[in-house]
């Protein structure tokens, strides 16, 4: 089949001499790809990106080997800086990997192939996190929910919800469509989520996982403003869990929170003279429900590991761990998630975390493909996106607890909630 | 027998003339993490149609989502012949769209995609026919065909 060529997107001469094949098969079959794209989301014309971060490169199948290998055949090379997103294993310690020997060369084949193409081998779902990152209102191709979500909220990045395939061919054109969140007027907040001040009372590590959940399950397409924070410090770390869980539980690709995101000095900038779509009260017993919803476990269950770093834990969040951890041994496997960048500029609190016994993951993340753990028990996490996928992607019953109820119940052997429950 | 009716009409993304067992999502779906590519499931617990088989169906959706690692399952699903036949869309997603348009291109199958221009009424309609041109034609309260 010919992919049939969108005929309401214009072309530059420049992009016809790239979808007819003069810069190689890879381009061409780049462009095709695009255009489709861009008929699918109605935009006019393509427009040129700084950068891109790519979901690809973590291994679902041999379909995944078998569009890398069309595009390294085919003379393919990424034209902006383009960072990579976990793949399906450790590099570094590939003992960790469950699965067929036939899957794990597999997988460190696609992520291989990918650096072959000019991307950077950073293997992260927390591209943010990594020095020399896209500054605000540069327009960039970004796959991984929770760094779209990141990246247009916090950093001020104009980038759609790139997926998988995609990815790597806007990276390889240097081109996106121009629509959806490109385009300023479609970064306005339509709803308007106004919080109680009670919900103070749970834990500040839950609160944003929560939140994001149980907006995310109200707000649908809407782009939601959270109101009612403006004395909360609201760091990187904590729109990184409001973020990843609201892109879990929904299909949320941006949000704004009055008084601290960048395109939000206040909810009139956010919203833009525009009537809220939806207006909704954010009180202390939803945010319970949405806990409820997060957690599969009875709590008198047993527990069988604990899984912190989903997303990839910031240098912050490392150092937080290793000082609640204090030198103390953990009683059952626990796991903490990172990127190789990360590790690396926080030697100490890696050494502290691993003298405790915690395992260190880098390159990966221990869910889905690349399952790293094969618990007897309960998991317990302080991530709502874990929260939200192990049950159906590992089978695992959950537990969804404060980074210090966590880290408490490791060191004890059994499930300590207390601080979460507000 | 039910007869064909006129249903609704879009615009034919990816593809041709295609036709599957209606299943309307009520609520958005990730592939990622939400369908099982060996058998082509709704695994989601979080989703209400949990369990209903997409494999040869036409699906009708809105938005997708969640992760976007959607497009590579569903490619995988295409690969191992457990995707829906037709993917009848009611929203400017591309995510889904992109996994059939490089099954196309990697092994000269994959679903059909229709952007359509409205959402149509479901009630009662079990098979839809897509044609080249992206007029759906749907059949209701007909008994399931496919074995």
């Amino acid at each position: 089949m010919n992919t049939p060529v969108a005929p309401s997107t214009e072309l530059t001469a420049g992009e016809r001499s790239m979808l007819a094949g003069e810069e190689g098969p890879a381009v061409a079959l780049a462009m095709r790809v695009l255009l489709v794209a861009a008929q699918a989301q109605k935009a006019q014309r393509l427009i040129p990106i700084t950068a891109a971060h790519i979901d690809g490169c973590l291994y679902h199948g041999p379909s995944s080997l078998d569009f890398v290998r069309v595009l390294v055949e085919g003379g393919g090379r990424v034209r902006v800086p383009t960072t990579l997103n976990v793949g399906g294993l450790d590099l570094n310690r590939p003992d960790l990997f469950i699965g067929s020997s036939t899957r794990r060369t597999s997988a460190t084949e696609l992520m291989d192939s990918y650096v072959g193409l000019g991307c950077q081998p950073t293997f992260t779902c927390a591209p943010y996190q990594l020095p020399g990152r896209p500054q605000r209102g540069e327009d960039v191709a970004w796959a991984e929910s929770n760094a779209i979500v990141f990246g247009n909220s916090m950093i001020g990045l104009r980038t759609n919800r790139y997926g998988d395939l995609v990815d790597i061919c806007a990276a390889i054109a240097g081109l996106v469509p121009y629509s959806g969140l490109h385009i300023a007027r479609n970064r306005v907040a339509r709803s308007v989520f106004t919080v109680d001040p009670d919900v103070r009372t749970l834990d500040e590590d839950l609160l944003p996982a929560l939140l994001g959940h149980h907006v995310s399950r109200l707000t649908g397409t809407l782009i939601p403003v959270i109101d009612g924070l403006q004395d909360l410090d609201i760091t990187e770390d904590w729109g990184k869990a409001f973020g990843a869980a609201a892109a879990s539980g929904g299909g949320v690709a941006m949000f704004h929170v009055a008084g601290a995101t960048p395109e939000a000095p206040d909810l009139a900038t956010a919203i833009q003279g525009l009537p809220p779509l939806l207006e909704r009260r954010v009180t202390h017993a939803d945010l319970m429900a949405a806990h409820e919803e997060l957690t599969t476990s009875a709590l008198d269950a047993r527990l069988g590991g604990v899984s912190l770093g989903t997303p990839h834990l910031s240098r912050t969040q490392l150092v937080e761990i290793a000082d609640d951890l204090a030198g103390r041994l953990v009683q059952v496997p626990t796991f903490a998630t990172t990127s190789r960048s990360v590790a690396s500029s926080e030697p100490d609190a890696v050494a502290r975390l691993e003298a405790s016994g915690v395992t260190i993951v880098r390159d990966t993340c221990i869910y889905g493909p690349s399952k790293v753990l094969d618990p007897d028990g309960t998991m317990m996490t302080n991530s709502a996106k874990w929260a939200y996928y192990a049950p159906s992607q590992l089978g695992y019953q959950v537990i969804l607890a404060s980074r210090k109820d966590c880290v408490e119940s490791a060191v004890q052997g059994r499930i300590l909630v207390g601080g979460g429950r507000g | 027998m039910a007869e064909w009716e006129p249903w609704c009409s879009g615009e034919v993304l990816v593809g041709s003339g295609a036709e599957g067992d209606l299943v309307a999502l009520v609520e958005p779906l990730s592939f990622w993490g939400g369908v099982d590519d060996t058998t082509g499931a709704i695994i989601d617990g979080h989703h209400p149609q949990v369990g209903i088989i997409l494999a040869g169906s036409a699906l009708l959706m809105g938005a997708t989502r969640g992760s976007s690692s959607s497009t590579s399952t569903l490619l995988e699903c295409i690969r191992r012949r457990t995707a829906p036949e037709v993917l009848l869309f009611t929203d400017t997603d591309p995510i889904l769209v992109v996994a059939a348009v490089v099954a196309w291109e990697l092994y000269g199958r994959g679903p059909t995609v229709v952007l359509l221009s409205a959402s149509p009424d479901v009630d009662g309609v079990t098979r839809v026919r897509v044609d080249n041109d992206g007029r759906v034609s749907a059949r209701r309260n007909f008994e399931r065909e496919r074995t």
